[in-house]
């Protein structure tokens, strides 16, 4: 999404301003739809669950700059901490969530600080 | 009598090449220790025959108050149907001993509700902190400041009483990714210096969160440098290990040393393997007191073991 959205704007900018409004407003409708795709795409690519003591998917590969969200579905508080401490989220209670936004690319490897048999991993691209 | 905590009820748990014994009853386990054992003694209402020569106290763990989820929606009723257990007994315990995860997220309001139901006993509590009491912003400061008056590093210290060596130990801190509960260097450091003027006589009982010794590995349920303490308390000829965090009975004994977990006053948790996850298990809400509980235990001196007895809420 970000990498559409930098095409259109130097595009917008050559223009004068009258033509600008006339192609946003052409424009606007695609781009929100594009935009709601890709927010719902997101969501599904880009979540993690808890259940069962259990991160789902355990692995999870993703492009640099992407926002992850972890959600607790257990009746048991738990926590996404990395391994090497680049993120460590509060105690998750039952159905609460966690985002973190990798900047840069790598593999974090993580683990559950309360239960740190549960681990998981996101690989960054 | 000491069977007791063998018996499994006829309730048909697996497991039992591994575990030797396990028991969903339990309001507690009454503990007596004779010569500096302890034993277990029966349920607290057969217990009170048995009591006597020695002195008394009570194991207490995993009351979880503010957790209100289907396994139980009210902890704080059920503990406080423990407290009045507590307060019917003949005789009262010298102290209680609290394995720890007192609260369910470690908020000041449940602490609040744990410390004014406690104080009812009237009887003096030893904590050790859970996994679940350290999850505030500041990751245990509310805990120590509450508990770790007079206490090293996350909350370990030990005393003595009636010529036993008591040591709460913390092993619920700085848990490493795959791996299971933790003492961590400095805390075995402080345990070697704590035993080193110790005579091999003196009984010893150890009390922390997770299991000492591992349960169920697959679970988390067991202490990753446990067997580094094991190895500092070897030669100790009575050593009794109380822990908590599984929510259910489970007694083994393994040449000097006893080891004993207590059952939740909150929630009863799987035997190990035979559910999806560790998490809350849901039972018929008419049979949710069987499977929670608290410990008695007698201390007799003399020449015999320690007696334990594990009762119920029901």
């Amino acid at each position: 999404m970000q990498t559409l959205l930098s095409h259109i704007r130097p595009a917008t900018a050559r223009l004068t301003p009258g033509r600008a409004v006339v192609v946003a407003m052409l424009l606007g409708p695609i781009v929100g739809a594009l935009l709601a795709f890709g927010s719902v795409a997101a969501e599904e690519a880009n979540v993690v669950t808890i259940d069962n003591f259990t991160f789902t998917p355990p692995e999870l590969t993703v492009a640099v700059g992407t926002t992850v969200k972890w959600v607790n579905h257990d009746d048991i508080p738990h926590t996404v901490v990395d391994k090497n401490k680049a993120f460590r989220s509060k105690a998750l209670d039952t159905d609460d969530s966690y985002s973190f936004t990798f900047a840069s690319a790598g593999t974090f490897d993580y683990f559950c600080g309360l239960h740190p048999h549960m681990v998981g991993k996101i690989i960054v691209k | 009598m000491a069977k007791k905590g063998l018996d499994d009820h006829g309730k048909g748990l697996g497991r039992r090449e591994v575990l030797e014994c396990m028991v969903w009853a339990g309001t507690g386990v009454l503990w007596t220790v004779s010569g500096g054992v302890p034993h277990s003694v029966g349920l607290i209402g057969e217990a009170a025959a048995a009591e006597p020569t020695g002195f008394t106290f009570l194991q207490m763990s995993d009351s979880h108050i503010g957790f209100d989820k289907a396994a139980n929606p009210d902890a704080l009723g059920t503990l406080r149907e423990a407290v009045a257990k507590v307060k019917a007994m003949p005789m009262k315990p010298s102290f209680i001993i609290h394995t720890g995860d007192i609260t369910h997220l470690s908020k000041p309001a449940e602490f609040d509700n744990a410390d004014k139901v406690f104080g009812e006993t009237g009887v003096q509590i030893h904590w050790v902190p859970g996994e679940h009491d350290i999850i505030d912003e500041d990751r245990g400061k509310a805990y120590l400041e509450r508990y770790g008056k007079g206490s090293k590093g996350a909350g370990w210290y030990s005393f003595d009483d009636h010529g036993v060596h008591f040591i709460g130990l913390v092993n619920v801190v700085d848990l490493k990714g795959g791996g299971l509960g933790n003492f961590g260097a400095e805390q075995l450091a402080w345990l070697e210096a704590d035993l080193k003027d110790k005579s091999n006589s003196t009984p010893i009982v150890v009390f922390a969160h997770i299991p000492l010794q591992v349960v169920y590995k697959e679970w988390g349920w067991g202490t990753e440098d446990g067997t580094r303490a094991f190895e500092l308390l070897k030669r100790f000829g009575s050593v009794t290990v109380l822990n908590g965090h599984i929510h259910q009975l489970v007694q083994k004994v393994e040449g000097n040393m006893t080891f004993h977990t207590a059952m939740s006053t909150a929630f009863p948790q799987p035997a190990p393997g035979s559910a999806p996850s560790p998490g809350p298990m849901l039972v018929p809400a008419d049979q949710l007191r069987t499977k929670l509980g608290l410990s008695k235990v007698t201390v007799v001196q003399g020449n015999k073991p320690l007696a334990f007895v594990d009762q119920t809420l029901a």
